[in-house]
């Protein structure tokens, strides 16, 4: 039975029926209530853990480095400014390659300070060798929960994930979401049993450093892992379907791209306005249809190889930008065509940045633009779209 | 003779303080003890991958997160009811008063049972001698060198022991390579405290001070024996032990072995900082009551 409940609820439950033993918290806007939720139901005694209000973000992944390195199952949640303080942790944790999981709350970062959503936080991340999977909605945000503690935590994965959700548009809106059952997640997601913990009757020594003999070689075991854990997020998100009948593809999903000519890429909340806009288009004639990107690390090169060799043009929508050169996903989707013998012309745009809204108009008008590519060239790869160019 | 819990061969300099320091801490807190590392002398020295100094678990993340990190194994062994574990913070200064300074405030502040070790050599020392806030007055560094224009580190050490007192931490000590009973006896105290403990070791760095290799030891018995290293216990906020000095040297005796004071030989000023020296020995004897 589906319930109307605040975003930010709903993920405080999908972590509750995820049984982790230490959680270690910062509050951060948009990302506060998750946590405040959770503490509730350790208040309350609906969630047995050791529960830790830490003094920093910095901190709260640094004890989580210690609590996994002792075996326990860990969780926390961040947003902009926390993620970017986190920075140097991030690489530290996926280096040790302990499987934390973190929602991260995507939302715009400083200077000019904004609280309000976009996906520079964890587009500035992507190198920092963590799984990184964009919820498109909360029910999917809910979901992607469990699924990425049995991804990260495989022995042959052993590598940290986050799960990305739009701030205030997921964490704050209400939504009917049907809630996870704490008994089929038992089912679903085996104890966390790390083969090398900290033990007193079996010292080992965590993190010790590498000279230039050694580190490549730990580099290269990370990036093997990454590729493995492209198999096993489609395959969790199958073994998934099959315990609590919701699917979501695997590292991509598409929506009308089986004659589409011209298709879009995109990742997160946007999703669900794209796919609107879609439905009006194609009442109007108009072949367009999306990809929307689940898994951005790692990145489903072939996957999306194979869902847009037929489209006559290619547009990304994404709410990043690397100051220098475009945005991240536009320059990764053109690379991985670079090498292929399909040729199709794929042009970016940056859009909700800061939150600025992405409405279907917005939508219809990079659809016309694109459709102009199509028709005579490319004209510009990339835009900043929506610039007051008046007010400048 | 019983194996240490860290082992030799590790990289650090013939005649350091540290591993002297290292030893006393593991082989008084016995096997059953988890230890965590911020970066530092002690982390690069005792784990080049795929060796190991560490007969106890250990693990080391970045420079200074490791009382964050130490507060994550505390918390995670409370929830497999392995309270019996002691854990342990041994890290260098750098990363104590400085750059992991908040980190430590909140393991003060949350009450974790962690004893925070700190091997004070008083400047960054795996970087090439740079100033740390633990750095003593008119010490040169490399980021304090001496010339024209300065005489050397322009700022007194900070006092952390005080600071570890204010957070209500309820065993905070100071304590010396040179007098191992004591320290040991400092560590098993330390381990028996309901919450955090806070204790700093002075530990020779002879690259760093610029002495005779082999006087380590020697250096930090001066450090005692001139007031400057008062060593001190508190419990619960109340001074409850202080090592009296039964003679008390003048400051020079400590400065003048040293190449890190050796400019206040020869420059002018250079006695008047001497003297400024003296008068903070001074206050530290008449302060803890060092002197018979």
């Amino acid at each position: 039975m589906k319930k109307v409940v605040e975003g930010s609820y709903g993920i405080a439950d999908a972590v509750r029926c995820c049984s982790p033993d230490v959680i270690s918290v910062y509050p951060i806007t948009p990302q506060t209530h998750i946590v405040e939720h959770i503490s509730e139901f350790v208040a309350g005694g609906k969630l047995d853990c050791e529960y830790i209000n830490v003094e920093s973000e910095h901190s709260s992944l640094s004890s989580l480095i210690g609590a996994s390195a002792a075996g326990a199952r860990t969780y926390t949640s961040t947003t902009s400014q926390g993620l970017a303080l986190m920075f140097e942790v991030l690489f530290n944790v996926s280096g040790m390659r302990l499987p934390i999981v973190m929602t991260t709350v995507n939302r715009a970062l400083s200077a000019p300070l904004s609280i309000w959503n976009d996906q520079q936080d964890a587009m500035a991340a992507r190198e920092a060798g963590w799984i990184q999977i964009y919820a498109e909605n909360v029910q999917e945000a809910i979901d992607l929960t469990p699924q990425l503690y049995k991804i990260s935590e495989d022995p042959e994965i052993l590598t940290p994930s986050m799960a990305c959700m739009d701030g205030f548009i997921l964490t704050h809106v209400y939504e009917p979401v049907e809630f996870l059952d704490i008994e089929k997640v038992r089912e679903f997601l085996p104890p966390y049993r790390p083969e090398d913990v900290l033990d007193p009757n079996d010292p080992k020594t965590f993190g010790a450093f590498a000279d230039p003999s050694w580190f490549t070689e730990f580099r290269y075991l990370q990036f093997q892992a990454m590729e493995r854990a492209k198999n096993k997020i489609a395959q969790v998100s199958k073994e998934f379907e099959e315990v609590f009948g919701r699917g979501y593809g695997g590292l991509i999903d598409t929506y009308s791209m089986e004659d589409a000519e011209i298709a879009l890429v995109t990742m997160g909340s946007v999703v669900g306005t794209v796919k609107e806009a879609i439905d009006g288009l194609r009442s109007e004639g108009v072949k367009v249809g999306l990809v929307k990107i689940r898994s951005y690390r790692p990145f489903p090169e072939e996957e999306l190889k194979e869902a847009l060799k037929d489209a006559n043009v290619i547009a990304t929508i994404e709410k990043d930008v690397s100051i220098g050169y475009e945005s991240a996903l536009l320059t990764d989707l053109k690379a991985a065509f670079y090498n292929s013998p399909i040729r199709v012309p794929i042009v970016g745009f940056a859009a909700g940045l800061g939150g600025r809204d992405i409405g279907i108009k917005d939508i219809r008008s990079i659809v016309e633009r694109a459709s102009r590519v199509k028709d005579s060239g490319i004209e510009a790869e990339f835009e900043i779209f929506g610039v007051k160019r008046e007010c400048l | 003779m019983e194996e240490s819990l860290f082992a030799p061969g590790h990289r650090a300099c013939a005649g350091c303080g540290m591993p002297t320091a290292v030893k006393l801490v593991l082989d008084a807190a016995g096997p059953n003890t988890i230890v965590a590392s911020p970066t530092g002398c002690l982390e690069v020295t005792s784990t080049p991958f795929p060796e190991s100094s560490w007969r106890v678990p250990w693990v080391h993340s970045l420079f200074e997160n490791a009382a964050a990190v130490a507060s994550g194994v505390e918390v995670a062994l409370k929830r497999f009811k392995k309270t019996d574990i002691n854990v342990l913070v041994i890290g260098g200064d750098g990363s104590t008063f400085d750059i992991g300074f908040g980190a430590i405030s909140g393991m003060f502040d949350r009450g974790h049972r962690i004893t925070y070790v700190c091997y004070d050599n008083e400047a960054y020392m795996n970087t090439g001698v740079q100033r740390s806030a633990s750095t003593p007055f008119c010490a040169k560094t490399t980021t304090t060198p001496t010339g024209k224009m300065s005489l050397g580190n322009p700022r007194p050490k900070k006092d952390m022991p005080a600071i570890a007192v204010a957070h209500g931490v309820p065993y905070v000590a100071t304590a010396s390579i040179a007098y191992p009973v004591d320290l040991r006896r400092k560590v098993k105290m330390s381990l028996s405290a309901d919450g955090p403990a806070y204790i700093q070791v002075n530990a020779p760095c002879i690259t760093g001070w610029s002495f005779e290799a082999g006087d380590a030891i020697e250096q930090s018995r001066l450090a005692v024996d001139t007031c400057l290293l008062p060593l001190i216990e508190y419990v619960d906020g109340v001074l409850v032990g202080v090592k009296k000095v039964r003679r008390k040297r003048p400051v020079e005796d400590y400065l003048k072995t040293q190449g890190r004071y050796r400019h206040l030989f020869k420059v002018e000023g250079g006695a008047e900082v001497i003297a400024q020296i003296q008068a903070m020995a001074d206050a530290n004897a008449e302060k803890f009551g060092l002197l018979d």
